[in-house]
């Protein structure tokens, strides 16, 4: 899973432009799916066959998107203007590297010095369309060869296993979640079940509502990453959850009122497996569950979720253990959920 | 050794001020291939060549350190608190990749506000007390491995953009050692008739005040010296008086506190040997190393030349290497000329 989640993470997908991740995806998924399909929205929908056809129908998604820049317009001086594609705090983007484009040309996002910089400006950050990617231009035309309005941006970042355990990367939101999925793929599964990689979480659940329409499911399991703010200086009570501590449930988020009954057997099945399950204690962020839910009659969803400190960052940082009491979970909760009616 | 290599080379070693160690060795290794070096009693790295028994003694210097962090206390869930040395810019590091220098080289990731605690005022940087660093690692293991005092730097590997600009961290002022270094190397054709003594330092502890440069040259004890640094380049929001453009040449400096004849002197040696430049024109000190040299002992005659540099201070500093180059080639015309009269 490991080899896998690296791959995904160093890839570029930044939301509409999922087709390298898809690309890897589909090579990785195909010996180990029943039928595949890719739908209008760029969305992956993979049908792995069980040992049983179930009485309902189960779809377990992740999005394959991640957060990232998009060229706005290039300016006669050659530097690039650019907006977010997702939300992205104008703080972490400052001074870092971008690739752009399909060539992948680095760009730097600068600041003025700080030297230069008066009054109270030397302790505020610009917000992002006041900041300019420079690839080392002069002039529009240097960079008219190689880069065009709507080309997109991701940061430079290297995965890597860092301190205890940790791993560190750009766009494990929610790559980690695809990860997972690929491994759930190479099981013997108990019953049939839908796979599906979203596009375009991070721009409005958009890629979900199309895949979750198509597969018309009953229950559905979103596996995610989730922020945890178990860092310093923030107080216990706005920590939301836990590096370390196991897979992520909820009942409600900014999106979503999670299936009551859904998320009391995940605790359970916690408890009784021995999986580290966490409850997220904040009314905070939102996913695709909140698209797939409201998908034609309605669709039973719980989202599993990765706690990950950073995310919408260049440098996401999750744990290795969560990682595999995500995937435990999913799939102790896929049978349940199937045996149960 | 091309002059791009030299610069990627001391851009991606490890050297802030007061802990110059790995960049200080790097440059002692490329600057020993050109003449017998030394390092001083606070670690600057000094070369020395041409005729020792000249009456007229030139020193070239460059400052070696950069601007970093500096670990002052581990916290209970084993985060860094971290203050600045130098003049470290807080805009640019939140979700920044850092290199913590503990007992071993960590890797580490500057705290971000999660998003769901950030109040809408995303242009509020934290304060040098509110930025912590994560290195993946609980209490006990983080106080092992990082004593107090450890030093970080930003994390960027040089990048090369578009034409002969770099972007990276610490060009500030390993642009200038490589100018310095391209400049012993333009010499070796001439070293055994130099008509001047020759000292090279690359000197340590700019960024905290400028003691490598202070204490050098009162022990050197030249008779005329030119400081190289990087200057402010053109970019939006800096005032195009104290800007010069990056690729059109070193900068001159002219200021109250520099030498006039040493000005005069490059000015008319780019002019003749059709090196180009720029001017830099200061109202007083300059802010580098030629405040501190020029007042060493009964006082030295110094001049300054500097290179263009965007976003100073961030890890996405940028420079063009053909104002690397047309520093190196007016300091080699300089030496060749024996200094200013």
């Amino acid at each position: 899973m490991l080899n896998n989640l690296e791959i995904l993470s160093n890839l570029p997908g930044v939301s509409g432009r999922e087709e390298q991740v898809r690309e890897y995806i589909l090579e990785q998924i195909t010996p180990l799916a029943d039928k595949i399909t890719v739908d209008a929205c760029g969305s992956v929908i993979a049908l792995k066959k069980g040992a049983r056809a179930p009485e309902h129908r189960l779809m377990i998604s992740a999005h394959m998107d991640e957060v990232g820049l998009i060229i706005t317009r290039i300016m006669s001086n050659g530097l690039l203007r650019f907006d977010t594609v997702g939300g992205i705090d104008p703080r972490v983007l400052a001074g870092r590297t971008v690739l752009c484009g399909d060539q992948r040309i680095p760009g730097v996002i600068g600041m003025l010095p700080v030297h230069l910089s008066k009054g109270d400006t030397k302790g505020k950050c610009p917000k992002a369309e006041e900041m300019t990617i420079d690839i080392g231009a002069d002039s529009a035309d240097e960079v008219k060869k190689l880069l065009a309005p709507g080309d997109v941006c991701v940061f430079d970042t290297t995965f890597e296993q860092i301190g205890d355990g940790m791993l560190k990367g750009k766009a494990l939101d929610d790559r980690a979640g695809c990860a997972v999925l690929i491994e759930l793929m190479k099981q013997e599964l108990p019953y049939d079940t839908y796979f599906v990689f979203c596009t375009m979480e991070e721009v409005g659940l958009r890629g979900a509502k199309c895949a979750a329409f198509t597969v018309d499911p009953h229950y559905a399991l979103v596996i995610e990453a989730t922020t945890a703010a178990d860092i310093a200086g923030v107080d216990e009570d706005h920590q939301v959850c836990h590096v370390g501590g196991g897979a992520v449930v909820g009942f409600m988020d900014r999106r979503t009122i999670y299936d009551r009954e859904l998320y009391l057997k995940a605790l359970e099945i916690g408890r009784t497996k021995g999986i580290s399950v966490q409850t997220k204690q904040a009314v905070a962020g939102g996913n695709d569950a909140g698209a797939i839910q409201t998908t034609r009659g309605g669709v039973r969803t719980l989202a599993i979720s990765l706690p990950c400190r950073y995310l919408h960052a260049p440098a996401a940082l999750i744990s290795e253990i969560d990682l595999l009491a995500v995937s435990e979970l999913t799939l102790e909760m896929a049978r349940e959920l199937l045996e149960s009616k | 050794m091309p002059v791009n290599e030299i610069l990627t080379g001391l851009a991606a070693a490890v050297g802030p001020a007061g802990a110059e160690g790995s960049a200080a060795r790097l440059a002692m290794e490329l600057l020993g291939d050109y003449a017998p070096v030394c390092q001083d009693t606070l670690g600057s790295v000094i070369a020395e060549l041409g005729d020792p028994d000249s009456d007229v003694h030139i020193l070239l210097d460059a400052h070696i350190d950069e601007i970093g962090m500096i670990v002052t206390s581990v916290d209970d869930k084993g985060f860094l608190h971290i203050d600045r040395t130098g003049g470290a810019d807080r805009r640019v590091l939140s979700g920044a990749e850092v290199i913590v220098i503990g007992k071993k080289r960590l890797p580490g990731v500057v705290c971000s506000t999660p998003p769901h605690l950030s109040s809408g005022d995303t242009s509020k940087v934290p304060e040098w007390d509110k930025l912590y660093v994560d290195i993946g690692c609980g209490a006990e293991k983080a106080r092992d491995l990082v004593p107090p005092g450890s030093r970080i730097v930003v994390r960027s590997r040089p990048v090369h953009l578009l034409g002969d600009r770099i972007a990276g961290k610490s060009l500030d002022n390993r642009a200038g050692a490589a100018a310095l270094i391209r400049t012993v190397e333009l010499l070796q054709s001439d070293i055994h008739r130099l008509p001047c003594r020759l000292s090279v330092l690359l000197s340590v502890q700019e960024e905290v005040g400028g003691q490598g440069a202070a204490t050098a040259s009162f022990a050197i004890e030249p008779t005329q010296s030119i400081a190289v640094d990087v200057g402010f380049g053109t970019q939006p929001g800096a005032p195009a008086e104290q800007t010069c453009d990056l690729g059109k040449g070193t900068m001159i400096g002219a200021s109250p506190t520099l030498d006039r004849s040493i000005t005069m002197k490059l000015r008319d040696l780019a002019e003749e040997h059709h090196i180009p430049w720029q001017h830099d024109i200061m109202g007083g000190t300059t802010g580098t190393n030629a405040d501190n040299i020029a007042v060493s002992r009964g006082g030295v005659r110094t001049g300054l030349l500097s290179i263009p540099l965007r976003n100073m201070h961030t890890a996405a500093e940028v420079v063009d290497l053909k104002d690397i180059e047309s520093t190196a080639r007016l300091l080699a015309e300089f030496v060749r000329a024996g200094g200013a009269k």
